[in-house]
């Protein structure tokens, strides 16, 4: 069981602050997901919690104790890579026991076994206890990963992108499995990526971090449907958010060189804003307000992403599969007024 | 123009045998995308039509012509890699204009093609700069236009956005798509992404152990999946597969997905397809999105328990306990409150495919006439 919280934690290196003053709060029990872009202080932040890296200010602390003088190993956290870090002449059931093996742990071997069993059947690969590990695909290689992590009954589980490596097909059925295990634990999840659809779908919570600060903590639906400024909320969702420059006057918002005119839903101040809106949001059909020219349609299956073109704005909006549309045509599209996002033009934070 | 055919095509590395009599032919100005997981032939298809690869049996016709004796130089294709390939102490301007250094051109009129070329892609203002201060994103832009300046017959690429992250990807669908557009080259483009496949293709060749499993729109593999590969390859989240069971209940058939799950209802002419269709054992695919939930007791609903939650913004993925089998369906988002909720359920029969579980093939049964 752990509870694990930043406080104003900042580690360099050399003059570049890869995490900066960061605070943090994960409940015990959370599957909190960390979300950036490549750069931000995602992995420094996990090797920080592991013991892998010592902060040069703030405090970390696991379970409400302070852990600054703990070792990695005390700190009984277990890491999962993104690259299996396996034995590879080994046995998948060897591979299992070799962390409870250590003489720290002290296991009887009927342990042992009990311990590999109930991860095996949890995991779903009991079938691969006695095959060697380079024998395995990379699915098996990574299951058998987290399976090294779950024998250890550690505290808490940080994981560095453990999907990535993966092919779609397999990243989307992990990505379940491994939110269905937490949930079956009860354990505390770290989950480090920049991939969006990875936060959104398993995190009970989600940090989005950015150039080594938190930017924004909260529900996938908060993170969504609440962006706290530009950058939440052009790195959440695909395709990303539209984004375009607008006129707020006498409860209107003026967009698209005047040709877009519609009623602003809350009172805002005047003046220049940028305004935001997701392409299901947008919708498009014979019946609708504004016309466009079609600058590209791709067929999602389940439905088009199309993208419209008005003077020089190009935006795009989700289309139902069954709607005829054109590349190079003209089709009338309509925002949806309750679903506009307003950033402050200069400094993107939201005016919501 | 630039037409390829490929007909009967056999490959071996070794003992394995990689290409399985291939036959595909590529429409003048057509964008084909082969798609399959990895180790399934497309990338050795894609260097065998280039050149890079020769294929033990077969052969491959470019515009009418046999090109198997033409070295790859003289296929007159361009090639553009995963891996962006740039010669890192040109330019990019150099980059772009090296494939025209052979001609006897004039530097007046090479120049004016990387000019034509770079304004096409955008990148006009990083001519001057090496590849190691360019991003990724204009690195591949960099790549396509040395591959597009030569205006050959035909472009390859392999994989070209792998390398890219996704937000980039998103946006360089677009400016391939259109520079396909306007350059009207016949493409074939690989990839693993069936996303990139939807979005870019007139046409998707599936793959799957050097067997082509199907080819047709967009909409075809989508829609008309041929057999369970497609079906389960194309589309995000994977389609439900479940082993079913049929039976006739008066007015209606019941539709059991394994043993002691309450069934589906379906209109009584299944049960006629079925038999039409000879089938045996039957597999039933329905995707998320054909799988109707419903927060209230609805007639023709079963009810079910929500086992987990995947929110997407857009949308939530949400995956149904019906017996012992699990169902994904896709909702608005936050309309199954939480996990452990009862809602209700329907297969909509419009959506749901039928295979013969041995075969793995489609019987080809469509319910109703949706709008596809």
């Amino acid at each position: 069981m752990a509870h694990i919280r930043l406080d104003n934690v900042t580690k360099k290196f050399g003059l570049h602050a890869a995490v900066d003053g960061l605070t943090l709060d994960i409940a015990d029990g959370e599957f909190f997901v960390l979300l950036g872009p490549t750069g931000a202080g995602k992995t420094t932040t996990l090797r920080l919690i592991a013991g892998l890296e010592k902060p040069d200010d703030g405090k970390i602390e696991i379970a409400d104790q302070d852990v600054h003088q703990w070792s990695a190993s005390e700190r009984d956290v277990a890491l999962v890579f993104q690259y299996y870090s396996l034995y590879p002449r080994y046995t998948v059931r060897q591979n299992l026991a070799f962390p409870l093996k250590s003489n720290a742990r002290n296991c009887s071997q009927a342990e042992i076994d009990e311990r590999i069993a109930r991860a095996a059947k949890t995991l779903r690969i009991g079938h691969l206890l006695e095959r060697k590990t380079d024998r395995l695909s990379g699915g098996e290689m990574q299951r058998v990963s987290i399976g090294r992590a779950i024998v250890r009954e550690p505290r808490a589980f940080l994981m560095d992108e453990p999907l990535s490596n993966l092919d779609a097909k397999l990243r989307e059925s992990l990505r379940a499995e491994l939110k269905e295990l937490q949930m079956k634990l009860k354990s505390t999840f770290l989950f480090v990526t920049h991939d969006q659809i990875e936060a959104m779908s398993m995190g009970d919570k989600v940090g989005i971090l950015n150039e080594g600060k938190i930017v924004q903590v909260g529900t996938p639906y908060e993170i969504y449907n609440k962006p706290k400024n530009i950058f939440v909320a052009s790195f959440v969702g695909s395709p990303s958010i539209n984004l375009m420059p607008a006129e707020l006057a006498n409860g209107h918002v003026t967009a698209l060189s005047g040709k877009l005119k519609i009623v602003a839903p809350r009172s805002k101040t005047n003046g220049a804003v940028t305004i935001g809106i997701r392409s299901e949001d947008i919708t498009v059909g014979p019946k609708e307000q504004v016309a466009a020219h079609i600058h590209d349609v791709e067929n999602h299956g389940v439905e088009k992403i199309v993208t419209l073109r008005v003077d020089d704005q190009f935006f795009k909006a989700t289309a139902p599969s069954s709607l005829e549309l054109k590349i190079d045509g003209t089709v009338k599209f309509s925002f949806n007024p309750d679903k506009l996002h307003f950033f402050d033009a200069a400094s993107g934070a939201s005016r919501a | 123009m630039a037409e390829i055919i490929l007909r009967d095509i056999e490959k071996y590395f070794g003992a394995v045998y990689v290409i399985r009599k291939l036959n595909l032919t590529i429409k003048h100005r057509e964008f084909v995308v082969l798609l399959g997981p990895s180790g399934c032939g497309k990338t050795t298809t894609l260097r065998a039509v280039a050149g890079l690869e020769d294929v033990d049996s077969g052969d491959i016709l470019i515009d009418g012509k046999p090109v198997q004796q033409l070295e790859a130089g003289d296929r007159d294709i361009a090639f553009v890699f995963q891996l962006f390939a740039l010669y890192p102490h040109l330019t990019a301007y150099e980059n772009i204009a090296f494939p025209l250094r052979a001609t006897s051109e004039s530097k007046a009129s090479v120049e004016a093609k990387v000019r034509a070329v770079a304004k096409s892609l955008q990148i006009e203002h990083l001519l001057g700069k090496r590849p190691s201060a360019l991003a990724g994103g204009d690195m591949q832009r960099v790549a396509i236009g040395r591959a597009l300046v030569r205006r050959p017959k035909a472009m390859l690429m392999d994989e070209p956005m792998g390398a890219l992250d996704a937000k980039l990807r998103e946006e360089m669908r677009t400016e391939l798509k259109r520079l396909h557009l306007e350059n009207e080259s016949t493409t074939v483009y690989v990839t693993h992404d069936q996303v990139e496949a939807m979005s870019l293709a007139d046409r998707i060749a599936i793959m799957n152990e050097g067997v082509l499993q199907q080819v047709g729109t967009p909409d075809d593999v989508y829609h008309r999946p041929a057999n369970l590969f497609v079906a389960q390859f194309v589309g995000s989240p994977v389609m439900n597969i479940a082993a079913a069971n049929v039976k006739a209940d008066g007015s209606r058939s019941l539709l059991a997905l394994g043993k002691g799950a309450a069934p589906f209802e379906f209109p009584k002419s299944l049960i006629r397809h079925l038999s039409d269709a000879k089938a045996n054992d039957l597999t039933v695919g329905i995707r998320p999105e054909g799988v109707l939930v419903s927060q209230t007791e609805t007639a023709g609903y079963v009810p079910v328990t929500a086992h987990l939650i995947e929110p997407l913004g857009a949308y939530d993925i949400v995956d149904l306990k019906v017996g012992a089998q699990l169902v994904r369906a896709r909702t608005a988002s936050g309309y199954v409150s939480k996990v452990g909720a009862r809602v209700w359920a329907r297969l909509d029969p419009a959506q749901t495919h039928f295979f013969d579980t041995r075969t793995t093939d489609s019987l080809r049964i469509r319910l109703v006439d949706g709008a596809h």
